[in-house]
């Protein structure tokens, strides 16, 4: 770092000579506009967060507070008028809204810590010493994540389409009556396979990552005192990646509270999938089927708070529990 | 941890450092198939057949006519219509197809590019310069990359409604060009390539800021650059809610919400069946190309999770 510095220098000795001249005056104009460069180099990114991040969620926010009202018997022109805290009172006692903010958390509770465990058991074997062709598995594993969600969805809507999906097919074949994937009992299921397919790979890189980052000569010791390797990965290797976990486990909560892309492409398939099935299919709903933007900013706000305060606090939590 | 890792695939020419320290770790292990290790393959393997057949049966329904994709076995082939549904694909509303594959590559194609720029000033400016707001900005952008796209797309949409955006490239593009993830990576990139000392010494030759970014650092963060604009761009091209409440007009879709509308149209849906699959199947292969060819820009993007963590 310091010799390319002086390889510079060296390279070129009349132009350090002539530099050296008029340093001093140079300096003192570069003291002048650096302080301003910084901004400079920041504006770009600065304008467009204002303007596409901070700018909507203010909107949003302000347009949150009114309602439309329609005068007389409901004849006469719709009136926008301030409604105060209405809106978000009726949010929080909506039964449609509160169902979708249940299901999410179901959703969650099952889907996550499968997900999360097969991307852990990939990221260890991955990492392990005794497998091979580790590169094949590896890629195999992360391919879905390159897919795009929609094509995700498409396929998997086909898989489980009766009269249509190889699954069902293979069934009937061995004369054993398929499952209603599509169905209420089913349904919720179905979407956590399909979230779990794309991006299973994704946390296993990410851990995986993390365990390369590990030098190998601390797990040197554990075996010399006869630690198996499945005793290595759990006592050492675990701890060691905590970091990595939780990432992981925070942009899993975060992709489950905002779950949208999946149930909202397979609600063709499936009458199961309600209008409010997910928050986030609500608030769609309520803004672009009714037309609703202000309970819709409303519900907006809501759920941006939500996702907002808890990652927020899962960050503050797990980073004081481990000291630092 | 990983700024460690980040920094070592960056650093790296063309050899790459996982294949190092496999050599290595060759040593200490005992390698090969036995009884104790077999209970592993058999996992990894289930988990390649769960990964890859979604796959594997999008690649042969893509041949097949809209009547063997209901009567014949799906994971088997039937006759080979590749070429009749890519022609079908091709000339179905007047090439619309071929149409949403050109919009797909201008907006995550354009927006990668002008994104990832954007996002290294940023990052290179948060990571090599003290100024006034640099630690609440750092935190700021750290907060906007916990914050989804699907929360930003509904405000967004009264917004653009508000300035009449609502059916113009610009809807989707220019909210696309804000990334906070690729300055949050810009930034570990630069403290991680950038030499101070390289910074000083071209500042005591006499040069400029900007030049010093541009001729000094830029050359130097080259590699990262390219993982910003890889992620950028799957990010861009898979992006569908935003475009999805953005626009109402086809000529405007990218590919992903032409298909999805083809897959939500009640009408025509069975009879677009094989060109929604065909449909499908193109629209990954650039995706797949570009996972396959630049899987090292991949791992060291993907490696700043322990930073974060």
């Amino acid at each position: 770092m310091t010799t390319s510095a002086s390889q510079t220098a060296a390279a070129e000795p009349g132009a350090r000579a002539v530099s050296l001249a008029s340093m001093g005056r140079r300096l003192r104009r570069s003291f002048s506009s650096r302080a301003l460069v910084p901004y400079l180099l920041l504006a770009p990114f600065l304008t467009l967060f204002i303007c596409f991040f901070f700018a909507p969620l203010f909107y949003a926010f302000s347009q949150s507070f009114y309602r439309v009202q329609r005068s007389g018997l409901g004849f006469g022109p719709p009136q926008v008028v301030w409604a105060g805290a209405d809106n978000y009172l009726r949010a929080l006692s909506d039964p449609e809204f509160l169902d979708g903010i249940r299901r999410v958390i179901l959703f969650g509770l099952v889907q996550i810590p499968v997900m999360m465990i097969l991307a852990l058991i990939i990221a260890l074997l991955m990492d392990s010493t005794v497998i091979r062709f580790r590169r094949f598995f590896r890629l195999a594993a992360f391919v879905p994540y390159a897919i795009p969600g929609v094509v995700a969805v498409i396929m998997w809507g086909f898989f489980y389409s009766p009269g249509f999906s190889p699954i069902v097919q293979l069934f009937n074949m061995a004369h054993v009556p398929p499952p209603d994937f599509l169905g209420p009992g089913m349904i919720l299921y179905s979407i956590g396979n399909i979230s779990t397919w794309e991006f299973m790979g994704y946390n296993m890189i990410i851990f995986f990552s993390a365990l390369q980052a590990i030098p190998q000569e601390i797990y040197e010791s554990g075996r010399l005192d006869g630690l198996t390797e499945v005793g290595v990965a759990l006592r050492l290797k675990l701890p060691l990646i905590r970091p990595a976990l939780l990432l992981g486990l925070l942009f899993s909560l975060i992709g489950t509270l905002q779950l949208f892309n999946e149930p909202q492409i397979l609600s063709r398939l499936s009458g199961s999938i309600t209008a409010h099935f997910t928050p986030n299919i609500f608030a769609y709903n309520i803004a672009f089927v009714q037309t609703n933007y202000y309970y819709g900013g409303a519900l907006a706000v809501i759920l941006g708070l939500i996702t907002f305060v808890f990652s927020f606090g899962f960050l503050r939590l797990t980073r004081g529990r481990s000291g630092g | 941890m990983a700024t460690t890792q980040a920094d070592v695939d960056l650093g790296a020419e063309s050899t790459k450092p996982s294949r190092g320290e496999t050599n290595e770790r060759r040593i200490v292990g005992q390698r090969g198939f036995s009884l104790k290790n077999l209970a592993g393959y058999i996992f990894l393997i289930v988990i390649t057949i769960y990964c890859l057949t979604p796959l594997y049966w999008l690649a042969i329904a893509a041949t097949k006519n809209n009547t063997d994709l209901f009567n014949s076995f799906g994971l088997w082939f039937k006759d080979f219509n590749l070429v009749a549904n890519i022609e079908q694909l091709f000339t179905r509303e007047g090439g619309i197809y071929l149409h949403w594959i050109a919009n797909s590559a201008l907006y995550a194609g354009v927006g990668g590019v002008l994104g990832t720029i954007i996002s290294v000033a940023a990052g290179y400016a948060l990571a090599k310069y003290q100024f006034f707001g640099r630690g609440f900005l750092t935190a700021l952008i750290l907060g906007a990359v916990l914050v989804p796209q699907t929360t930003i797309a509904l405000p967004l949409y009264l917004l653009i409604s508000k300035v009449n955006l609502i059916n113009t490239y610009w809807a989707v593009l220019l909210p696309s060009l804000l990334f906070p993830i690729g300055v949050y990576l810009a930034r570990v990139y630069a403290n991680a390539a950038v030499p101070n000392e390289l910074i000083d010494a071209a500042r005591v030759d006499g040069a400029g800021e900007l030049r010093i970014f541009g001729r000094v650092a830029m050359p130097l963060l080259l590699p990262g650059m390219v993982t910003i604009f890889l992620f950028q761009f799957v990010a861009i091209w898979n992006n569908f809610f935003l475009p999805f409440v953005v626009l109402n007009d086809p000529n405007y879709y990218p590919v992903n919400v032409g298909l999805a509308t083809w897959n939500f149209d009640p009408a025509a849906h069975e009879l677009l069946f094989n060109l929604i699959v065909t449909g499908s199947f193109l629209a990954v292969l650039p995706l797949i190309a570009l996972f396959l060819f630049l899987q090292r820009y991949w791992r060291a993007g993907l490696a700043f999770g322990g930073v974060i963590g």
